[in-house]
């Protein structure tokens, strides 16, 4: 649990680690091109995807536009319906409003369903300080809590383990927090995820408030919305009596109807499923059924910064399907750790340094661990345009003072781009797609094309950009 | 704690500084050309094949069919004791030979030693094989379909949407819902889907037409 991102190495660092570790490289390569081709093949069933990403982005854009609008509609809903909203300006305030509902609970253990605020936050940490225990519940969770590590993925938090070390982890490390592992444990899946449900299972019947996020905030009716597949979120929304959500302000939608959309690119562009397995609604208290204490706690910390940026702004319409990883050359190689923050991949190298600023070392690395390859953008079910963000951000970062730019770029690029190899891979992928790819694709591609232009992948290389950028030999000013 | 309301508001007004004042939410056009459904055949014969596909067992019976499926089902489960919402339709479990014991607030503990739930739903929809419960007339509070590890759910034909679009608009959000599509999951552990982890590990669903 101590467990931080805080004082990671910059990205060259973390990345040239990581691309050391055979192991690790084998696990990612095989989990992300597993989730691609999964992917692949439901959104290849709908011939209106095109249609269904050009809505999603277009909700998300009327809603950030309006965003005061709608918090306002939110918070009276949930009012309304028995909720209490409460509004963090920043983490230390998120964690401050949390740890006082639970003190006031008078319990000292708090369930969590999988969240990647509460996360941002690092509210398991403030946790601990005041006396509360966080259990995490989801599996991978479960995996990176129990071997004190950090997630590297924003939907297979462990993917970055194989079950050989699953097994391991659950062996040594379960019985300091709950029930033990059973004897003879197995590495078989079946056998792992049976050990996880019967270490969770009392806790579950009997911790009295659960922490949770959640994938959409409807600002009509004041309902929240929870995906997940293992049902250990319908265990945190369904048996405590307290419930507490950290929401970010991002997560509004406007209407009802407007889940519409959402239901179908998220489950699609996430884990690759027609839909997820469980989908949890819930506006405020129910009595009779569920908590019946509910609070909702609506978290700035950053996003109104990102927000006030017109070309960063867009990263605030992520649903965090994580499709953008998948796709990406340069997370295949180095995994979610390199990226020092919750959000690792393309999402990452963008949100990461508008939610903190550019002024740390990590922050002005990442919007140069990309090749501006254009995949993500490609993917992303709701049109953000990353390689834009990241062009808009190298700018910021080698405007700022001094070497600083000079530094942060050619360190993060050194790694991705300084290797031949490894630029060659990337640029082979980026440019094959690009002098394939005419303005709109036939067949299933068309689903990509048909709304818009086809990405532009750079014609220049990031090699050329920042030779024009500082000049032979000169920095950056 | 409302100071940090005004400055969250204030802080998201000073960033939309670009918006035009008279702008207004519906002026920001939203397309809708997607499509309400997708054509995947017959309704009910494409949700029994996409229910089946997430490793539920799916059965189609005629609606005078439905005690002898149920009684069935739970005979071939080993099933002994079934909790069941407490206005679940009399004659479902007339032919099983399981007994039922009704939800009125049953301790955790008791769902917890139940062998099975037996429900009804709201909705369910063809496209994604998804039944959707609501908490209404025969299906109980949410912890009543949590708890058991065996989940045998009743779905009418008339019941059934094609695609989501079409599921919504018959929903009341002010209602708690849960979305159900297969077993309980996980893909955790080096992808590979297996099925149950804290929900009910066996799906069931009986379709009466
Ligand atoms: S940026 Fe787009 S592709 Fe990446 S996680 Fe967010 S919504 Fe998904």
């Amino acid at each position: 649990m101590s467990a931080t991102f805080v004082g990671m190495p910059a990205f060259p660092e973390a990345a040239r680690a990581a691309t050391g570790d055979a192991q690790l490289r084998h696990n990612l390569r095989r989990a992300t091109h597993t989730i691609r081709d999964k992917r692949a093949a439901v959104v290849g069933e709908l011939d209106d995807w095109a249609g269904l990403r050009a809505a999603g982005k277009a909700v998300k854009d009327r809603t950030l536009r309006h965003l005061d609008v709608y918090l306002e509609r939110f918070e009276a809903a949930v009012t309304a319906a028995g909720g209490q909203v409460h509004w963090a300006a920043d983490a230390a305030e998120a964690n401050r409003v949390v740890t006082d509902l639970v003190l006031a609970t008078g319990e000292r253990d708090v369930v969590k369903v999988k969240s990647m605020a509460t996360q941002e936050i690092e509210l398991n940490q403030a946790l601990a300080e005041a006396g509360i225990t966080a259990y995490e519940t989801d599996l991978a969770e479960l995996i990176v809590q129990l071997s004190d590590d950090l997630p590297s993925h924003i939907l297979v938090p462990a993917i970055h383990r194989n079950r050989a070390e699953i097994r391991e982890i659950f062996r040594d490390r379960m019985a300091a927090w709950g029930a033990p592992a059973p004897d003879g444990l197995g590495d078989d899946p079946r056998a792992l995820a049976e050990a996880a449900r019967v270490h969770l299972r009392e806790r579950f019947l009997r911790t009295r408030v659960a922490v949770s996020g959640a994938n959409f905030a409807v600002a009509d009716t004041g309902t929240l919305v929870v995906l997940e597949s293992e049902g250990n979120g319908r265990m945190c929304l369904t048996l405590p009596d307290t419930l507490i959500s950290v929401v970010g302000i991002e997560k509004l939608v406007p209407t009802w109807s407007d889940l519409e959309v959402f239901l179908q690119l998220l489950p699609r562009s996430s884990t690759g499923e027609r839909m997820n397995p469980y989908t949890s609604t819930w506006t405020g208290v129910t009595p009779g059924d569920g908590p019946q204490e509910v609070h909702v706690v609506l978290l700035d910390n950053g996003r109104t910064d990102v927000l006030a940026d017109t070309v960063g702004r867009q990263a605030l319409r992520c649903i965090r399907c994580s499709a953008c990883l998948n796709i990406c050359p340069v997370y295949e190689r180095t995994g979610g750790h390199a990226y020092g923050s919750v959000y690792p991949g393309p999402i990452g190298a963008i949100l990461t340094p508008q939610l903190r600023g550019t002024g740390g070392a990590v922050e002005a690395a990442l919007p140069f661990a990309s090749s501006l390859c254009g995949a993500c953008y490609e993917v992303c079910p709701v049109a953000i345009d990353i390689p834009e963000v990241l062009v808009h951000l190298r700018e910021e970062v080698a405007g700022g003072a001094g070497h600083r730019a000079e530094r942060a770029a050619m360190g993060a690029a050194g790694w991705v781009l300084g290797d031949r190899r490894r630029l060659d891979a990337a640029q082979r992928a980026a440019s094959a797609a690009r002098s394939l790819a005419p303005r709109h694709l036939p067949g299933p591609g068309a689903a990509w094309t048909d709304t818009r232009d086809l990405p532009e992948i750079p014609e220049e290389s990031f090699r050329s950009w920042w030779r024009r950028r500082s000049g032979p030999g000169e920095g950056a000013r | 704690m409302s100071g940090s309301r005004e400055r969250i508001l204030g802080r998201v007004r000073a960033a939309l500084a670009d918006v035009p004042a008279a702008e207004r939410p519906d002026d920001v056009a939203v397309p809708r050309d997607y499509a309400a459904a997708h054509g995947g055949g017959e309704r009910v014969a494409l949700f029994a094949e996409r229910v089946a596909d997430y490793r539920a067992v799916v059965h189609r019976v005629p609606a005078d069919g439905l005690a002898e499926a149920l009684a069935r089902a739970l005979a071939r489960r080993g099933a002994r004791r079934v909790a069941v919402p407490a206005d679940l339709p009399g004659d479902w479990l007339a032919a099983a030979d399981a007994v039922a014991v009704p939800d009125g607030a049953l301790p955790v503990a008791e769902l917890d030693a139940v062998d099975g739930v037996v429900t009804g739903c709201a909705v369910a929809i063809a496209e994604t094989g998804t039944i959707v419960l609501d908490a209404g007339a025969a299906q109980g509070r949410r912890v009543l379909t949590l708890v058991p590890d065996y989940h045998l759910c009743v779905v009418r034909a008339d019941q059934v949407v094609d695609a989501v679009p079409q599921a919504l608009p018959r929903l009341d959000p002010r209602r708690p819902l849960t979305w159900i599509s297969g077993p309980s999951a996980t893909s955790d552990i080096e992808l590979d889907r297996v099925e149950g982890v804290h929900g009910p590990r066996t799906l069931e669903v009986v379709i009466t037409e």
